[in-house]
Order: structure tokens, then sequence, then C-alpha cells
């Protein structure tokens, strides 16, 4: 096992380098200079200059690269244009938040994904399998943001439930596990689980159906186990591939929670990208990015570590 | 990724084709129709992918012609008429936060976001093939370089990575849709790859060779013919997808420019607007999620008529 991890290790390392290239690169696909949102119109080609040698943009791009990627190795991603402070702690904040609310927004797809994909699985053609394929359609054909601004229209403008933007009642970046803060997760998180409820609804129903359909389902049932017997194997064999589904639909939400995030206001890294595109504060685009597509990268190869350690039929060698 | 990657596609079925029937093909007893043929039949007797296929041609028409058949000028306002609700007697589907009548600009609004919605996946059907098809025909290195530089796109989330690099390029509908196709080949070049290292080792590929059939010829017939079909049905898979990230470009400011009306765009600007007039303030949303269900369902019916696997 740990010999199949140094493996999985080893192959994800050419990703992880790519991944920090197109990161890197980011900030030279901007018009003009990276510079250019700092200094003012009217400044000197002597004061350009400046910057350019103090921020090192006049070195060749791969002397750049290399020095970039030895600060990120240590922590550190640059400092903030518009706020000043160090990327990193900004980000770490952001992120924390943001996979809170993930964390929260799988765990209800999750468990509502299995249920109607289960029930649509068991029961082909029935009429509640229809309604869970309908569930599933609707998950993945719904603009995330819309049904985010509906939300907040029903249950915050019309009735007054609960409340339409931000963390907590205080106004604080920071969302803390108690009752009041709790209200402030029910809609971006319920928003965010329709996502991953579709996807896991749509895949464990094939999955179901491709297990009932095997030979060792009917050798169960002739020697006389009882459904609910059945349905334990069926659950065995389905397991790994949804827990592989979540983990890969969490990474999903941690990278793709910009919109809902806008729309809620909810202080997370989504909320942080938006602000940095619009302040065209690069170091602070370029540093979230990196983090977020180093996070699925970890949880890809979690993932395939997980599922290889419960999974007995897949090869480990 | 040996076990489960994120957009894996189960070993598709061949699909009979071109010039080279199959010797197992399905149906060989009854009366040809030829592939598309069949296809076309089989589509005709599913109602929910025709039902799904009529709104998308009547969408599509009304906002090609949204500009003759418009009830109002979409462009003009008027500041004392602005949040008239749904229903009223001059704007039957209400007016906007700047009194435009929302009718006229949801009609006009289909074309931006159909435009920006579809063109990426069209863009990204041509390159992402013709990287996947090169990479699976050849093979060897050029297989190896091309799918492991495709593999670190994949390593960014779908939504992150068009944020990442319309954020970069800048606002504009030439950005965005440079960013969605951006996003798009690599999954299609991974399924066009993955079609084609398929139908490279078939019996048929050899013969064709054998028979001196040269390698354009050969990748023209046998390949294109075999592999366009289950790329074509991923393709129209991604529209639904392609269109709301395209929409939540403009939705967060970075696609299509006011005063321009878009889906998208028009969904923002009357965020501000769900206290007074929650009904108006969502129906652009409404016209996206119907356009975008719409063609997942068609790309559902497709594939099953194509009998290709998801």
């Amino acid at each position: 096992m740990l010999r199949f991890i140094l493996r999985r290790l080893v192959a994800v390392t050419p990703v992880a380098i790519g991944v920090s290239i197109v990161c890197f690169l980011l900030v030279h696909l901007a018009p003009g200079d990276p510079l250019s949102a700092v200094l003012p119109v009217d400044a000197s080609p002597e004061t350009i200059e400046a910057m350019r040698t103090a921020y090192g943009y006049d070195k060749p791009l791969v002397v750049q690269y290399g020095l970039w990627l030895w600060h990120v190795l240590q922590g550190d991603l640059g400092t903030s244009i518009a706020s000043g402070r160090p990327v990193t702690s900004e980000v770490g904040r952001a992120v924390v938040n943001s996979l809170i609310l993930a964390c929260v927004a799988t765990l209800i797809g999750f468990t509502f994904g299995m249920v109607f994909g289960f029930v649509a699985g068991y029961f082909r053609n029935s009429i509640l399998d229809r309604l869970a394929s309908a569930v599933s359609v609707f998950g993945v054909s719904v603009p995330h943001y819309w049904l985010a601004m509906v939300l907040v229209i029903v249950f915050s403008a019309q009735l007054g439930w609960l409340p339409s933007t931000g963390a907590g009642p205080d106004g604080s970046g920071n969302w803390r596990p108690d009752l009041e803060h709790l209200r402030y997760i029910i809609l971006p998180a319920l928003t965010m689980s329709v996502i991953p409820m579709g996807v896991i609804a749509r895949t464990i129903r094939a999955l179901v159906g491709d297990i009932l359909a095997q030979d060792f389902v009917g050798a169960l049932r002739a020697k006389g186990l009882s459904e609910f017997g059945v349905f334990k194997h069926v659950v065995k064999n389905a397991a790994p591939t949804a827990l592989a589904i979540m983990g890969l639909q969490l990474g999903y939400l941690l990278g793709g929670s910009i919109l809902i995030e806008t729309v809620f206001a909810w202080p997370g890294t989504g909320f942080l990208l938006n602000a940095a595109i619009f302040q065209r504060d690069l170091p602070l685009l370029q540093g979230a990015i990196l983090v977020l597509a180093m996070f699925f990268v970890a949880l890809n190869l979690i993932v395939d570590v997980v599922q290889t350690a419960l999974d007995p039929r897949i090869e480990r060698g | 990724m040996a076990t489960l990657a994120p957009h894996a596609t189960a070993p598709l079925l061949d699909v009979a084709g071109g010039a080279a029937p199959l010797p197992d093909a399905p149906d060989a007893f009854m009366p040809s129709r030829g592939f598309w043929g069949q296809v076309g039949h089989k589509l005709l007797r599913d109602p929910v992918a025709m039902t799904a296929a009529c709104v998308i041609l009547a969408i599509v028409a009304v906002a090609l012609l949204a500009p003759w058949i418009t009830p109002m000028d979409p462009y003009r306002g008027s500041m004392i008429r602005r949040l008239k609700p749904v229903g009223d007697a001059t704007y039957l589907l209400g007016s906007d936060e700047l009194g435009r009548d929302m009718l006229s600009r949801l009609m006009l609004g289909g074309r931006l976001s159909l435009f920006i919605g579809v063109t990426p996946v069209i863009l990204a059907f041509v390159i992402g093939s013709g990287i996947g098809i090169l990479a699976g025909y050849v093979g060897g290195w050029l297989n190896t370089v091309l799918m492991r530089t495709i593999d670190v796109f994949f390593a960014f989330p779908s939504v992150l990575l068009a944020i990442a690099l319309s954020g970069a390029l800048g606002a504009g509908v030439f950005n965005s849709i440079v960013s969605l196709t951006c996003v798009f080949v690599p999954q299609i070049a991974r399924v066009a790859e993955s079609v084609t290292t398929q139908i490279r080792s078939r019996d048929y590929v050899d013969a064709a060779r054998l028979s001196g059939a040269s390698t354009f010829t050969i990748l023209r017939v046998q390949v294109l013919g075999n592999v366009l079909g289950p790329i074509f049905v991923y393709a129209t898979s991604l529209i639904s997808v392609s269109m709301i990230l395209a929409s939540g470009l403009s939705f967060l400011g970075l696609g299509v420019k006011p005063p321009e009306p878009e889906w998208g765009l028009m969904l923002n600007t009357l965020r501000t607007a769900i206290y007074v007039n929650p009904l108006v303030a969502a129906l652009p949303g409404l016209a996206i999620f119907i356009v975008s269900i719409s063609f997942n369902l068609f790309s559902d019916g497709l594939r099953s008529a194509m009998e290709v696997k998801a």
C-alpha cells in the first residue's frame, strides 16, 4: 500500500508542476503588464522601469517562474496589490470558509443523491425512478446562481425565514459552528448541494442497475438471502465509486463556488476571487487559483488512494 | 489517473458509419436505413427528446428573428415605468430596473446568450477532436505529450478555469468565448483520444490498411466515420454546461457588457429588484434554465438513439 501511495505521488508530480506553470502564466496572460493596474496612467518610463526591476518582471520568464515557485514552496504567495497583506493569509482565511460551505453542501448533496440514486436504480422505470431522474436532470441543468437568487427571493425576501447574505450576524468574515451562524449557511449550502445531488443520483442509479444485473445478485437471491441482505451487498459494491464521486464533487464545489459565494456574499475563495478580478489584483488571483487547483489535485490523489484501499478489486501493484 | 478520472468515459460502443459497415452491425437483417437514418427514426419516437428539440428550435428562431419581432424597443428605458410586474398591460413580462420591456430584452438577449454558450462548444469540438484523434491515432510519445498536457487542465474544476482565464484576460464577449473554449478542449480531446485509440486497434482498420488504403483515407473513412458520433454526443452534452457558464461569466461581469441584453447580465442587474419585483428578477435565469435543460434532455435522447454509452 505504501508503495502504491508513493507511486501515485510520483505520478501526480508532473500534473502539479503543470498546474503551477498555468497559474504562473495566468498573470502574463493579462493584457499589458501585471503592474499596469497599480501604476498611475501618467507614470514616467523611469518609474515603470524601476517598478519592473523591483518586482522582477525584467528577468526572463523562466527565471521569474523559478523564483516564484521557490517562494511558493516556502508558503509565500506574494503580496496582494489591493490590500497590501500577504496573499497566503488572505487565501488561507477564505479557504476555511469555502471548505466549510463545500463540505456541508457535499454532505447534503451526497445524502439525497444516494437516496434518489438507490431508489431509482432499485425500482427502474417506476414513478419513483422517473421522479429521481427528474431531480438529477434538474440538478445538472439549473444555473446555480439563478437557483441561489430564487431561494433568496422565496426564503429571505418573501418568507423572511433566513438571512440572504453573509456568513454571520456580526458581519464578520468567519463562520462559526453555532445556532445563529447555522441559519446563514442553510441557503448557500442548499443551493450548492443541488449539483452533486444530480451527479451522484445519476451515477448511483446506473451503478445500482449494473450491480443488480450481475450474476452474483441472482445467486444470492437463489440461496434465499433476504432482500435486505441483497441490498447490503449492493451498497458494499457501490460504496467505493460513490465515495470517489463524493470526493471529486467536493473538489469541484470548492473551486466552482465563486458564483454562489458572490450571490450570498459568503466570505470564501469565490468572493475573494471576484474581488481580485475586479481590482485587477493579479497576485491574489494567481495565489487563490493555485491553492484551489492544488487542493483539487490533492483531493484526486486522496480519492484514488482511499478507493484503492477500500476496493479489493482494484489492482494495487 | 488509474482508477477514476473526473470526466472518464466508459468504453464507447463503436458506431457503424462511413463506408465501413461493421460485420456485427446491430440490425443487419432489417431494411437498411443507414446509421443516421436510424438515429433520426429513434429520435422521432422519443417524446422527451423531441419536445426538447422543439423548445430549442423555437428559442433559436425567436432569438434569430428578435430584431424584427420584439414588441418594443429593447434598449429604450423609461424612468417612470421601472419594474412593472409581469402581466402589465403594456409590458407583458414586466419591465426591468431601467424601465425597459422585459419580453423584448429576453427575446433579443437569447441571441448573445446562445452565441456565447454554443460557440465555445463548436470551437472546442473542432480543436479537441483534432488533438484527440491525432493523439489517439499516432500514439507513442506524441500521445504521451498531448495527453499529459491535457491532464494539467483537468486539475482545474471547469468553473474555476473559466473564471481564472476570463479574469486574467479581462471582460468581453471574445475573451469569455476564448476561455470557455479552453475549458472544453481538454474534455473533448480526452474523449476523442480514448475512442480513437479503441477504433485504431479494430480489425477493419487493419483490413483497410492491408487493402492499401492510405493513412489519410483510413483517417477520413474508418477513423472519422466511427469516432465523430460519440464525440458529437459528448459535445452536445457540454452545451448545457457551456450555456450556464457563459451566462455565469456575464453574471459576474466578465462577459457581455451593458446595455446589451444577455440573460446572465440581465439576471445580475435585476438582483437589486428581488425585493420589489421578484418574478421579473427571476425571469432571465428561467430562460437560461429552460435552454440548458432542453439541451441536456436532447443530448440524453441523442445518446440513447446512437447507442453511445454514458
